[in-house]
């Protein structure tokens, strides 16, 4: 690999990779993210190189790419330049698409998306309502490269805003990024260009550029996929903060989960040291700056900005007291600037394509998109990139395609931990920063549940509040204990052992939690068990007054039952662990309620809708 | 596990206090858990106090202490897969197993695990066994699934 040794080059480098891919380029992608590898996405890939072999076929290049979003329908395939998409695509359909398609031009109708609702069949894929309500500035670019190639992302424009950048100085990158707006992706929305400019005017010999990379939040995948899909885009963005900032060193902090993350990202260093991109001097300017892995361990808690600056000094993740922000001393009491990895991945569009046209996107408050991950009860589950300010009814029944099997939209849950569940009624709210945050929920990193009315609210908050006990680090009395304390309460509720004055004390508790927690952990910690009780109160009437669950969900308060839908199959009599099911070949069969523990595997497995669960 | 072993990591990460979690990472990588031996030759090479390493490897749920099975049947309970029901998933591995979530079977070839979410909500309910990812999950099929397992064992238990 030759380096680039100034920022005029990289564009004839670039030329020069144009040529050898013009644009019309005929490219089969196949999409190899997490959702469509668990689809066998490896083995598609694997039968396409092989097809593409055995058929003599030398006009079409294959590519192996990160997610496309739709995980729902993988494996997707994707057909370049036209963008046609073939969906469900197994292994062994490949080399009738190979031939069929890519030889003989011919569309095959039963790969392509229909569309649960219109019963429509879409040949491209912008054409499918779940793209083609996005905005996928990020995303997009997802699918047109392969994220183990430098050579693909430069091709598609990458790295030209480092170039630019470094071409106007550090002021100007730091005015637009400031003017851009951009709020932080990671949870907060705090103004990135302001918190760059704190770390910068904060005197020391050393400043720190962080990448928080640990997506701790149960239910979001956004950042893993761009990640594992354009690891470029990150470390671009990182190099034009350190350009900003005047720092020399910086870090990435990636959960252990994400091996495949860790593993692109390595190699994604690797090769923008290479290029001269990243390292000594990078592209021939006076810009040194160099990038380190660290890999998390898997605690939520470490995702706070302090706990993450300590895991990387190899002490355990406690957050510590922020009376001096860390931008102005963070790691290793240095000014250190975190931002999290779909704001770090929006600056070099920013830079490349200025403040301006950034701002054009989204509102006023909250400038350019959002990924969301939408996920739950709902038809499309995938990833979303929207610009900000779209309505939730839009993202959940329009991109979404609504709730599945013909059941009703209860709440969305967004925020994660810390955020709250909205209800029916505020499916027109935009959402963006301010707006989630004065509803009472959050816009977080970016985790979207949708939930049905199988979806118990209680039981929910209980989900919440025992994951937050596990991950409370421990330092706060009021964190620790109150935690604890409120998962008791609520589950005595879920147990039907409450009363209408339980609810009166989870209250209670809850502010005193909030506040005298130090982190936002422990701060925010009962924003779910609030906002359900705020608007799902009638709920958590039912199981404290009747000692009932309306969802079905809670285990003490429900019961299975068969209905006469029974065939006397007795497949569930079969499967039943307790075998307390009985009943005759062709007759009614019934459950031994006395001996039943609520598995739910009679449900699971019976053809006819006989099992109801009340 | 050898402490040459424990050594090369070391070299391998630097003897640093701030390797040690990456070291101690790589050590379970390899041993599939933290031994005592290897902890207190990290707590030796690095000069930490043991207190120090064994506190690093307490805090984060992603370390273990005792020895894992053969086979370690990791359940996702992101929110997403909570709201298609994962906690009946790991109710059927404890039933099926005979062994609570975080523990492993006498003969040391099942482990049934928890983790915070693993980003593949689509597929949810999700279980992982040794790195697979098995997506949409059903008790039932969980079931056979382990079942198979034992069986490819040979019928061990
Ligand atoms: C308990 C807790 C967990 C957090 N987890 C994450 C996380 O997983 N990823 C992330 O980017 N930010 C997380 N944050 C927010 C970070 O502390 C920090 O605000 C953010 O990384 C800053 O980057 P941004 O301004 O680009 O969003 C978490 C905060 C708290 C209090
Ligand atoms: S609020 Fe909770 S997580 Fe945060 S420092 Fe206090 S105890 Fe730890
Ligand atoms: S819920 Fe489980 S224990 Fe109860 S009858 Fe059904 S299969 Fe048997």
């Amino acid at each position: 690999m030759t380096r680039i040794g100034k920022a005029s080059e990289l564009a004839a480098y670039r030329a020069e990779l144009l040529k050898k891919r013009p644009a019309d380029a005929k490219v089969v992608a196949v999409c190899c993210g997490t959702g469509c590898n668990a689809y066998g996405a490896q083995k598609v890939y694997a039968a396409f190189a092989a097809e593409l072999a055995k058929q003599g076929v030398k006009d079409w290049a294959l590519r192996s790419t990160g997610c496309h979003g739709f995980c729902e329908r993988g494996t997707l395939v994707v057909m370049f330049p036209e963008g046609m998409l073939y969906q469900r695509v197994k292994p062994e359909d490949v080399a009738e698409i190979v031939e069929k398609t890519l030889k003989g031009g011919e569309t095959l109708e039963r790969f392509l998306y229909d569309d649960p609702v219109t019963g429509e069949k879409h040949r491209l894929e912008h054409e499918i309502p779940f793209y083609k309500h996005q905005e996928r500035l990020i995303l997009g670019q997802n699918g047109q490269l392969n994220p183990e190639s430098i050579d693909d992302y430069i091709a598609l424009g990458g790295y030209l805003g480092l170039a630019k950048a470094l071409e106007h100085g550090a002021d100007w990158t730091l005015e637009e990024v400031k003017k851009a707006n951009v709020r932080g992706r990671g949870g907060g929305g705090f103004p990135a260009g302001k918190k760059w400019e704190t770390c910068r005017n904060a005197k020391s010999d050393k400043h720190y550029v962080i990448c928080n990379a640990d997506e701790g939040d149960p239910g979001a995948f956004m950042d893993r996929s761009v990640l594992e899909g354009n690891p470029h885009s990150v470390i671009e963005g990182m190099i034009i903060g350190a350009l900003a900032i005047g720092s020399d060193e910086g870090f990435i902090y990636v959960r252990h989960e994400y091996p495949l993350a860790v593993k692109r990202l390595e190699q994604a260093l690797v090769e923008a040291r290479g290029l001269g991109l990243l390292g000594e001097k990078i592209l021939g300017s006076s810009l040194s700056f160099d990038i380190r892995i660290n890999r998390g361990g898997g605690a939520f808690v470490c995702g706070e900005s302090t706990a993450l600056m300590a895991s990387i000094e190899g002490r355990v993740g406690e957050p510590r007291a922020k009376h001096i922000n860390t931008a102005i001393q963070g790691l290793y009491n240095k000014p250190s600037n975190l931002n999290n990895v779909e704001t770090w991945a929006n600056i070099p569009l920013v830079i490349n394509r200025g403040a301006e046209w950034y701002t054009s996107i989204g509102t006023k408050g909250s400038t350019g998109t959002k990924i969301f991950s939408l996920v739950g009860k709902v038809n499309n589950t995938g990833l979303v990139e929207v610009p900000m300010g779209m309505t939730l009814r839009k993202i959940i029944f329009e991109i979404g395609g609504g709730i599945p099997a013909g059941r009703k939209f209860k709440a969305v849950q967004t925020g994660g931990p810390s955020g709250g569940c909205l209800p029916a009624e505020k499916l027109d709210l935009p959402v963006d920063f301010d707006t989630l945050w004065n509803e009472g929920s959050m816009m977080g990193s970016g985790g979207m549940i949708v939930m049905d009315d199988r979806t118990c609210m209680v039981d929910v908050a209980k989900y919440f509040l025992g994951f937050l006990k596990f991950e409370s680090c421990g330092k706060c009395t009021t964190c620790r204990e109150g935690i604890r304390r409120l998962h008791e309460l609520v589950t005595a509720v879920t147990e039907g052992r409450a009363t209408e004055e339980t609810l009166q004390l989870i209250e209670d508790l809850s502010e005193t939690v909030e506040a005298a927690s130090l982190c936002a952990l422990g701060t925010t910690a009962t924003n779910p068990v609030r906002s359900t009780l705020k608007f799902f109160r009638e709920e958590y009437l039912a199981h404290v007054k009747e000692r009932r669950c309306p969802a079905a969900v809670c285990k003490t308060l429900i019961r299975y039952d068969i209905n006469e839908k029974c065939t006397g199959c007795m497949v569930c009599a079969k499967r039943c662990p307790q075998k307390c099911i009985s009943g005759e070949r062709k007759k009614l069969h019934v459950i031994d309620q006395s001996k039943c523990i609520k598995c739910g595997i009679c449900l699971d497995v019976c053809k006819f809708d006989a099992v109801e669960v009340k | 596990m050898e402490l040459s072993r424990v050594d090369a990591i070391i070299e391998r990460n630097g003897s640093r206090g701030a390797s040690l979690l990456a070291i101690l990472q790589d050590v379970q990588d390899e041993a599939n858990y933290l031994p005592r031996e290897a902890l207190e030759h990290v707590s030796k090479r690095l000069e930490l106090p043991l207190a120090r390493v064994y506190a690093m490897a307490t805090f984060f749920q992603a370390f273990h202490l005792e020895p894992r099975g053969k086979y370690v049947c990791t359940v996702c309970m992101g929110t997403a897969c909570h709201v298609r029901g994962a906690a009946r998933l790991v109710e059927q591995l404890e039933r099926d197993l005979e062994v609570k979530s975080g523990g492993t079977t006498k003969d040391l070839q099942f482990t049934v695990e928890e983790v915070n979410c693993v980003g593949a909500c689509a597929l949810g309910p999700l279980v992982i066994i040794n790195g697979e990812y098995h997506g949409t999950m059903t008790a039932d099929r969980l079931t056979k699934t382990v079942e198979g397992l034992k069986k490819a064992e040979g019928g061990t238990r």
